[in-house]
């Protein structure tokens, strides 16, 4: 069986072009545009989960599945709006997070589907917009079981999950993604590095099988002000324990708004010598649990880091909306992408906190 | 400006870390964490992690412990080394960090196959790696090896599997200085060499070590080794080493150690030229005490040292070989102790940890340390029924089974002996078949225990086969464990060209004498460092083996008949062979044990026990003669308690006979009348090429041929050993080795001297060809006397079953109990038997190497076929059969 997809080296090529070029735009929010469709509960089973012995609603990654027209619609929008690259809506597509749903099953066919789905609406774009090509990221989404967490608080050493499986779970995901067509992973949302490496070592390892090598993205969650991730490194810790992937891009998504990400992606801006990404959610969320920054506050914000030559990649995440894309893409078109550093060759490692021997 | 250097933490490390080990087996984790959270605030920049413990589950306990590590933010703040000798404990490390850890280590010590795919796992799993200098040859050691195994694990890295040069941390192996050995002397430079080069040629590359290997040979006194640490690192740290497993809190400054201790030190570590007629180490280990702290030992015979505590009492006990309070101390020890067991593993292995070290450091002597385990043994026994008692009792930790045997056909095991109570000494656990002990037993036992090495003795020629034989078996049998070869008459070419060729499945070690036996036991039990051993002892007999066949080839030889026509010449004309007193045999029941004890030659008697020097000026020496002076006082009393008891019972036969030469060979007749044929002694001629009028000498040159004169030869059988093995039994049951070798070694040297006083007797009297010899013990032993006795199986006729026939004609077994095995050794092994030749030119000389037309010669005369010729003269064949 040959892993390569038509045409997907050249994308690949013209992607890395792009990014030399300019400010590259992902795009928004998955969920609040799903939560806007009001979908029920039969909509989400469609004919396939019809008998599904546990309630279906909430798992939007179904959604690939059972009403794909909505997930192409979405892609659609967001395309539309400026977004060079657009998520698969696979961000829980895994054995282990679809355990909740007991739709471990169904895995493969979420990834593949949700590949060829957003594949076919960015091909679309692509053919209409040559000037524009349009580009798919598989999204991996975090695990809710981590490798670096004890799952009991009377036990530190305890884990409900072990690397193998996360590896395991990982790689089934990325076959799916890689067979349907995307151009790139992105690893995101990550607040456990573990589960990350993990992630990390199924890609490389599939390289070996004759898989095409994709662009590695990865993303991290800084969780709040203390500036770490939820499994406790910081910044620089977390670059230095995925730089091994070699990633096409290093970023932090989620979690933050803008104005409370920036230091953070100051930094990262300071040490990657790779593109640099970033994501954040619409501010914080109000007490009802909804973002409330417009998107030409968004924009605004977005505007100033890439003035200060911070990123190379913008997008949104929770709270952002196809309208938040479009200002953030108009407000950074034609500005200098963000040049990466040239550092010292020096041995870095990481605990929780980096090691640098210069 | 001194460059940074990076301090990684060694106490989380079970072989590092008695307490760390102590825990983690018991475990206790939390206390454990503990231990690393110390480190962490001590300042540690990485902390080592290093679960290789036999008795752990060292691939669990690397997860619970780094599982548990993850957990506490003030621990994981800092990278983990994730150490162990085995990928997949180092695999299932790395499964357990979120960080970006160092693995250590991995190496081309299985080839690049394995070294790239590890590699690229290490890569994968984003973590940078210790590289040890280690490659399918085995460990470097030179400045030259490491940076060529460096080098090329570099290029491999970085042009093949793509890794990044400045994640590679070079090991280049730091190994003990000042062991007493002097191949070891250059080993911190070769270190310091191989870290400027790789600095220089290497870019990126970092250079690591295990520092506290340097001073291994200092064990037991800190302050010493760590000034050493301190001076090593100040060296090393300039030439560019970035990192190192130290426990940094610990080092003194290099500029505050006192200077006299300093310039020691370094002029080791540096392996400068020794400034005095002792060499840099003896200086250094000379000094080593001033510095260590603490209160001297006491000495001299006032009991001052019972005043200390029961700890200090039983190491002061086992270092000085006094088991005078043994019990009384060994029972206060386990009334204090949790466990009987306890004690053992605490304060009595704390004092043979300090006998092992000053036995390799050359500061105690072989007859101090079997004293010291008698010392041990009986502290043992006495605590046995205890441990018995207890239900759940763990049988204690051995450092490894060694099996031990002398083959069969040989009954001599002093030596052996020797060796096997080095080895208890040392916590290893000794399986000792005895003596006369074929293949199949040998075999048979070693697979029922399980045992680690199998060690071969024997002293005499024929046993060199019966190793061969012993090995070839292992290989057949498939074995694979460790083959050691000791024992008089073994050497390491017969190892390297006859026995180690025959058993290929493993390795083959000869061992010179009982103080190597713990470093080449050690050594081939340690994981570390068993590859690089064999490999260097394969690599050494390949050498050995070269250098043999290059022999055979190179030295020039005579042909046999050449060589006879070379015989050593006797004017028989001008010489008128003496008669003996009478013909046929004598016989001598109990012969005087006190006049035997007056002709010992103590010499050889030191000998057997590692001391070496002339007797009695070694009770003088610098070196050995406390030693000396206190093995030889235990001699006079065990010799005068073996007189007035009656230990042993000193038993002979002598027998003349007509004779006189035929060709190489002596004929003996019935009587006078010289026509029936009794026996032939068969003799062998020197072959090697003799230049000017040197003669090619046989014994059967000493005899008159026939149609000359008549002549005579003579012949004994004596022996001192009846009842040795009783008393010896006696000693073993009551764990004292050291009086049971003593006996033995002393029932030999009667034995000797038994025939040095018949030899006397027969020169004086018995055949009385020099009446008026005078009495003088030191021209015995020096041999200024008229004829000689040589023995088969020793240099003139290294034959051994010609004492068949000699034993034939004394009817030997008969008069002294003396028996033949196989092999034809003679037991009670204190035993010794010869001819007796009288002419005034007769002298000792060695055969040496003889060549096949001899041997075809030889063959015919003794009515063997040319196999079972090459069979027994094997030891002297100049040629492959």
């Amino acid at each position: 069986m040959s892993h390569n997809h038509p045409g997907r080296a050249a994308r690949i090529a013209a992607l890395k072009a792009a990014a030399k070029e300019r400010i590259l735009i992902l795009d928004g929010a998955w969920g609040v545009m799903i939560q806007k469709r009001k979908l029920d509960e039969a909509d989400y089973r469609g004919d396939r989960f019809k008998n599904h012995p546990v309630d279906m609603k909430g798992n939007n990654d179904i959604l690939c599945l059972t009403r794909p027209d909505i997930i192409a619609d979405l892609h659609d929008q967001y395309y539309a709006a400026g977004a060079d690259i657009s998520e698969t809506n696979t961000f829980s597509a895994t054995t282990i997070a679809q355990a909740d749903y007991e739709a471990g099953e169904a895995v493969y066919d979420i990834n593949f589907q949700g590949a060829k789905i957003a594949r076919e609406v960015a091909d679309r774009w692509t053919q209409n917009e040559p000037d524009k090509p349009r580009f798919v990221a598989g999204s991996v989404g975090p695990l809710n079981r981590m490798l670096s967490m004890s799952s009991d608080v009377n036990d530190p050493g305890a884990r409900t999950v072990t690397f193998d499986q996360v590896y395991q779970a990982y790689r089934q995901q990325m076959i799916a993604l890689h067979d349907g067509g995307v151009d790139l992973f992105l690893i995101e949302t990550i607040t456990d590095t573990l589960n990350c490496k993990a992630a990390i070592k199924a890609i490389l390892d599939l390289e070996d099988e004759g898989y095409e090598p994709l662009p590695i993205w990865i993303s991290g969650t800084i969780t709040d002000r203390s500036g770490r991730t939820l499994s406790g490194q910081t910044v620089e810790a977390f670059w230095n324990s995925v730089r091994h992937a070699k990633p096409f891009a290093i970023g932090l998504n989620c979690a933050l708004g803008a104005d409370l990400m920036r230091p953070h992606i100051a930094e990262l801006a300071r040490i990657a010598d790779t593109l640099v990404s970033a994501y954040p959610n619409a501010g914080l969320p109000n007490a009802m649990g909804e973002y409330d920054e417009s998107p030409d506050q968004t924009g605004h914000q977005l505007h100033e880091w890439a003035k200060s030559g911070l990123v190379n990649i913008l997008g949104g995440c929770c709270g952002t909306t196809p309208d938040h894309i479009r200002h953030v893409a108009d407000e950074v078109r034609g500005m200098t992408p963000r040049q990466p550093p040239e550092r010292a060759t020096a041995l870095r490692l990481a605990g929780l906190e980096p090691f640098e021997l210069a | 400006m001194r460059p940074t250097f990076i301090n990684i933490g060694e106490r989380t490390n079970v072989t590092g870390s008695a307490k760390f080990k102590k825990l983690i087996i018991e475990g206790d984790f939390n206390e454990a964490l503990s231990v690393a959270r110390q480190q962490v605030d001590a300042g540690a920049s990485v902390i080592d992690v290093n679960m290789d413990e036999g008795l752990l589950d060292s691939q669990q306990a690397m997860v619970t412990f780094l599982n548990l590590m993850a957990a506490e933010p003030d621990i994981a703040r800092v990278p983990v080394m994730i150490d162990s000798s085995k990928w997949e404990v180092i695999e299932a490390g790395l499964r357990c960090v979120q960080g970006k850890s160092i693995v250590n280590s991995i190496s081309l010590k299985e080839g690049e196959e394995k070294f790239v795919e590890q590699a690229k796992a290490c890569l994968r799993y984003g973590a940078a790696v210790v590289v040890m200098a280690f490659d399918e040859q085995g460990q470097a050691d030179t400045a030259a090896r490491k940076v060529e195994i460096c080098t090329r694990a570099y290029r491999k890295l970085v042009d093949d599997v793509g890794f990044p040069p400045e994640d590679i941390i070079f090991d280049p192996n730091i190994f003990a200085v000042a062991t007493g050995i002097e191949e070891h002397d250059n080993y911190a430079v070769d270190f310091i060499e191989a870290t400027k080069a790789i600095k220089a040629n290497l870019p990126y590359a970092r250079v690591s070590g295990g520092v506290s290997n340097v001073s291994f040979s200092f064990r037991g006194n800190e302050p010493v080794r760590r000034a050493i640490h301190s001076v090593f690192l100040y060296h090393a740290i300039g030439a560019g080493m970035d990192m190192g497993i130290v426990n940094a809190g610990d080092l003194p400054v290099y500029d505050e150690i006192p200077a006299e201790l300093r310039e020691a030190v370094e002029d080791v570590i540096l392996n400068r030229a020794q400034r005095t007629n002792i060499s840099n180490t003896e200086r250094l280990v000379e000094l080593a005490p001033k510095y260590k702290g603490g209160k001297s030992e006491s000495k001299g015979p006032d009991l001052a040292w019972r005043e200390s505590s029961v700890e200090e009492r039983l190491k002061h006990a086992l270092v000085k070989g006094i088991t005078e309070f043994i019990e009384a101390d060994t029972e206060e020890a386990r009334q204090q102790a949790e466990r009987p067991l306890h004690v053992i593993e605490g304060p009595l292995m704390a004092g043979m940890d300090v006998v092992g070290d000053l036995f390799g450091s050359g500061k105690m002597f072989l007859p101090q340390v079997v004293k010291s385990a008698r010392v041990m043994k009986q502290a043992v026994a006495y605590l046995m029924p205890f441990m018995e008692a207890e239900k759940e009792g763990k049988p204690r930790e051995a450092a490894g089974k060694i099996l031990m045997a002398t083959v069969k056909g040989d009954v001599h095991d002093i030596g052996k002996n020797i060796v096997g109570v080095v080895l208890q000494c040392n916590n290893y656990e000794v399986i000792d078949l005895g003596v006369m002990v074929p293949a199949d037993r040998i075999l048979d036992e070693a697979k029922a225990h399980g045992v680690d090495i199998i060690g071969l003795s024997g002293l005499i020629t024929p046993s060199l086969d019966e190793m061969v034989f012993v090995a070839s078996e292992m290989e057949r049998r498939g074995f694979d464990i460790p083959l050691l070869i000791g024992g008089a008459t073994t050497s390491k070419t017969h190892t390297a060209v006859k026995i180690a060729p025959s058993y290929k499945a493993g390795s083959t070690t000869y061992v010179l004498d009982a103080s190597r036996a713990v470093g080449v036991v050690s050594g081939l039990l340690s994981p570390g460092e068993r590859d690089r051993i064999q490999a260097e002892t394969a690599a050494e007999y390949v050498k050995v083996r070269e250098q043999y066949a290059r022999g055979l080839t190179n030295r020039a030889r005579s042909s046999l008949a050449d060589a006879r026509a070379k015989a050593f010449s006797i004017d028989w004309a001008d010489y008128d062979p003496p008669k003996p007193s009478f013909t046929g045999l004598r016989s001598f029941e109990a012969w005087d044990l006190e006049d035997l004890a007056a002709h010992i030659d103590w010499t050889p008697f030191f000998a057997s026990w590692q001391l070496v020097g002339r007797f009695p000026q070694i009770l003088e020496d610098d070196v050995v003669g406390e030693a000396a002076r206190n093995l030889y006082a235990d001699a006079q009393v065990m010799l005068k308690t073996i007189v007035e008891e009656k230990w042993f019972t000193a038993k002979g036969v002598v027998g003349f006979w007509p004779a006189n030469a035929d060709g190489d060979d002596v004929v003996v007749y019935a009587d006078e009348s010289r026509v029936t044929e009794l026996g032939r002694f068969h003799t062998l001629r020197q072959q090697i090429a003799k230049t000017g009028d040197k003669a090619n000498v046989a014994l059967a040159d000493f005899i008159a041929p026939i149609g000359t004169k008549p002549d005579w030869i003579g012949g004994f059988a004596v022996t001192a050993g009846h009842g040795e093995a009783a008393i010896a039994a006696r000693f073993k049951a009551a764990e004292d080795d050291y009086n049971a070798i003593l006996a033995a070694a002393l029932a030999d040297r009667l034995a000797e001297a038994f025939a040095e006083a018949m030899h006397r007797k027969v020169r004086t009297e018995l055949w009385g060809f020099a009446p008026d010899e005078p009495f003088d013990i030191d021209a015995l032993i020096s041999e200024k006397y008229q004829g000689i006795r040589p023995a088969a199986g020793y240099p003139a006729q290294p034959d051994h079953t010609e004492k068949e026939t000699l034993f034939r004609l004394l009817d030997a077994t008969a008069k002294t109990g003396i028996e033949l095995t196989e092999s034809f050794a003679m037991t009670p092994p204190s035993s010794v038997s010869g001819l007796y030749f009288a002419h005034p030119q007769s002298h000792y000389f060695g055969v040496g190497r003889i060549e096949k037309d001899q041997v075809e010669d030889y063959a015919r005369r003794k009515g063997w076929d040319l196999k079972t010729a090459e069979r027994w003269l094997s030891p002297i064949l100049n040629y492959e059969p």
